[in-house]
């Protein structure tokens, strides 16, 4: 009896839909992320590819101009608030922190859950925005005041729904700094914690300390409409930049809760596919903390054109160019982590070495958009566009996918067709930049965001976007296809270590048995990425 | 949590760990001062613009009344420490006592921050009336600011005096004892933020010079 249940699945536990909306257990919480999470990602890219469709041409193709405002507003929110915020920490970090460190749960599984039911709660009310009230809000995602103040559309509820998922951020960073500091296996110290729980435990303080900022500034763009408080439309004697202050005192440490884990991530894949430690163990951990603690001062830098003293404005530009610096030495720890490696060549692999290309295009053009010349001419056109989904999706989005392909045997204990992973990644990989390079060029050209018609001049630059961006959704729905066979339980079986890692989630059962391990994990002597030493695993 | 035979690690997630939930309470204070952090920000920014206005507008509070209600609160905060210190040393029925003491104290907070609240309301000065929509900007931000930030504090006393209660029957049920109180120190915690928020409060709508 106790050696067959130790070997039963957290699948195969219990049976039935309650068994999995109530579950306290963080894989299955984990996976009832990933579902939402992916289910309201196609949403975000159904609107992305309806507004690429009207920019094919100049003039109207599809869409009244109303309506491509509400598209990329909702777009916004799906995109930040649902899918990228919480991808990676509430979908991997849920299921693998605890196994990374050697324990069964999260520190507080009843708030786990709980955090799920909120999040839910949050993508219901700015869904209901599409079928209730005045249609969704055509603000954008930043609710910039005084327009959000003033719009006839429905900015309440989607300002409420902004909140309300603040709070399932919240609670998922404060249960897994509780769960670092306590549930790590015994002699796992702090440095010898793998390199995901690092990324994880800086974002956490971000989430923690950040989101209530923005918690009450959304608060109060709600009373400002329900009372008609002048609290940041001039017109009634607010002070509009005091709003974007507030805004971006949160959403700029914001961008480092969509960045950091995947730099963790990146930082767990590297070593397995080279087979050799990381290179910079440290130098990657500490640069974590270092970009959460320099993120918070440089807010700044997204109002250098909505008038600000050329001090506050030169501070920001500097500060901004500072986080730079630990941003690259992760970069180089990367690149020289995969130097005199054994490198086996894999989905997730290819998904990580175009991270690091996409990123790297994404924090370039970042720092011109960080210098003050420069983003005078380049404020609010196609290059901030282009910029932010290199980030975001060619860094974030890519890393997402990259550790679903990385620990998807784990989650499953199934293989999906290898083959069919490596052609959809490079037509999505072909796809993405076809999308997103021209935008980079168009918007040096001057074409502004967020309009649903442009200048004749720009036709060429669109129309390739617009064709990338099919070939992208090609890619992704092969993508999804491929690995849609774990879930309806088909494909071959693998043991416990198909990638041959290193990290404790390797050691045990795949998929894991509901106390995470049968038998007592064994941590690597000189840090978790020592291969030389690594623990036998029997199967 | 399925709970099956078979191995389970020293270290489980499902153990019992007092310093695990009074850090998380810690980190949900942190959160806390953010909240209130938000809004303080604004206050200081408006002050800075209209200093004249928010020194006319608080004269029109009750200053007598924020005091009583300042003593109020830190009795209360008192009364909880008490209790504290009576269930480690394993007097349930004193800490009973002392964490209904609070709460009636509470309550007291309640009452009083419920005849300031009337009395602005009565002369037309919540946002949105029509005697408050006539105000010059500085003195309307004021207001509306002292409602937005007492009013958040009342929600927190309420939800305080919540988990005040349930602590009370928890260590009449005997789940709270003196082997086991964290749940009273983090009720603790929660209402000595809810003071020392309070404590910012006070001077900076009553006392202005």
């Amino acid at each position: 009896m106790t050696a067959v249940s130790t070997q039963l699945s957290f699948f195969d536990t219990r049976k039935g839909l309650f068994s999995w909306i109530f579950s306290v257990d963080h894989k299955r919480i984990a996976l009832l992320y990933l579902y939402s999470l992916i289910t309201f990602f196609l949403v975000g890219v159904t609107l992305g590819l309806l507004m690429r469709y009207e920019l094919l041409n100049p003039g109207k193709d599809l869409v009244e101009a109303k309506t491509y405002n509400q598209i990329f507003t909702l777009h916004g929110v799906i995109m930040i608030f649902l899918f990228i915020i919480p991808s990676i920490p509430a979908v991997f970090g849920n299921f693998f922190l605890p196994i990374m460190l050697g324990t069964d749960d999260v520190s507080f599984p009843k708030l786990n859950l709980l955090s799920w039911w909120v999040y839910i709660v949050g993508a219901l009310m700015a869904l209901s925005t599409l079928v209730f009230g005045d249609g969704p809000a055509d603000t954008g995602w930043t609710f910039y005041a005084p327009y959000s103040v003033k719009t006839g559309t429905n900015v309440t509820m989607s300002v409420l729904a902004a909140f309300v998922l603040g709070f399932s951020s919240i609670l998922t960073g404060l249960n897994f700094i509780v769960t670092i500091h306590r549930l790590r296996t015994p002699g796992m110290t702090f440095l010898k914690m793998p390199l995901f729980a690092w990324a994880l435990y800086a974002t956490s303080w971000i989430q923690l300390l950040a989101t209530p900022i923005i918690g009450i500034t959304l608060l109060m763009i709600t009373a400002e409409r329900v009372l008609g408080v002048g609290l940041f439309d001039p017109s009634i004697g607010g002070d509009p930049i005091l709003y974007q202050h507030l805004f971006w005192i949160y959403s700029h440490p914001a961008v480092y809760i969509m960045a950091l884990p995947a730099f963790g991530v990146i930082s767990e894949m590297l070593p397995t596919f080279s087979q050799r430690t990381i290179f910079g163990y440290k130098a990657i951990a500490f640069s974590s903390l270092a970009i959460a603690f320099v993120g918070y001062f440089i807010w700044g830098h997204h109002m250098f054109t909505s008038g600000m003293s050329g001090t506050a404005r030169f501070i920001f530009s500097m500060l901004t160019f500072l986080v730079a610096i630990p941003t690259a030495i992760k970069v180089f720890n990367w690149v020289a982590t995969l130097y005199k490696g054994s490198i086996n060549v894999q989905p997730p692999l290819l998904y990580t070495l175009a991270f690091i290309f996409q990123f790297m295009i994404g924090g370039f053009t970042g720092l011109v958009l960080g210098a003050l010349a420069t983003d005078i001419h380049l404020h609010d056109t196609y290059f901030v566009v282009g910029h932010f989904h290199y980030v975001m999706f060619g860094g974030t989005g890519f890393a997402f996918f990259g550790a679903l392909h990385y620990w998807y045997p784990k989650i499953w204990g199934r293989m999906y067709n290898i083959t069919m992973a490596n052609i959809a990644f490079v037509i999505f990989f072909i796809g993405f930049n076809m999308l997103y390079f021209p935008m980079l060029i168009v918007g040096l050209m001057g074409m502004p965001r967020r309009y649903y018609d442009y200048l004749p001049e720009f036709h060429l630059p669109n129309m390739i976007s617009t064709y990338g961006s099919w070939v992208l959704a090609t890619g992704l729905i092969l993508m999804l296809a491929n690995l849609a066979a774990g879930f309806f339980k088909k494909g071959p079986k693998v043991g416990r270590n198909p990638w041959n890692g290193i990290t404790l989630e390797w050691q045990t059962l795949s998929p894991p048995p509901v106390q995470n391990f049968d038998r007592m994990p064994e941590i690597p002597l000189n840090g978790p990425y020592d291969f030389e030493n690594k623990p036998a695993i029997k199967e | 949590m399925e709970h099956l035979s078979g191995f389970v690690l020293p270290n489980s997630g499902h153990n019992r760990d007092d310093e695990a939930s009074k850090m998380g309470m810690w980190l949900f204070l942190f959160t806390e001062l953010l909240l209130f952090g938000g809004l303080f920000i604004v206050y200081m920014v408006y002050r800075m613009l209209n200093h004249e206005a928010f020194l006319l507008s608080s004269f029109e509070l009750n200053v007598t009344l924020g005091t009583i209600n300042t003593v109020v609160l830190l009795v209360s905060s008192m009364t909880i420490a008490m209790a504290i210190t009576a269930i480690q040393k394993g007097d349930k029925k004193t800490s009973v006592r002392l964490l209904l003491t609070t709460l009636g104290l509470s309550l007291v907070f309640l009452v009083i921050k419920y005849f300031e609240w009337s009395a602005k309301i009565h002369h037309g000065l919540f946002p949105g009336m029509d005697f408050y929509n006539n105000l010059p900007k500085g003195e309307a931000l004021f207001f509306f600011l002292y409602f937005i930030m007492t009013g958040l504090h009342a929600l927190h006393i309420i939800i305080g005096a919540v988990l005040i209660g349930v602590v009370v029957h928890r260590t009449r049920q005997n789940k709270v004892n003196q082997e086991k109180y964290a749940l009273t120190e983090n009720a603790g915690l929660y209402w000595h933020l809810v003071d020392l928020i309070w404590i910012y409060l006070f001077p900076l709508f009553y006392l202005i010079h």
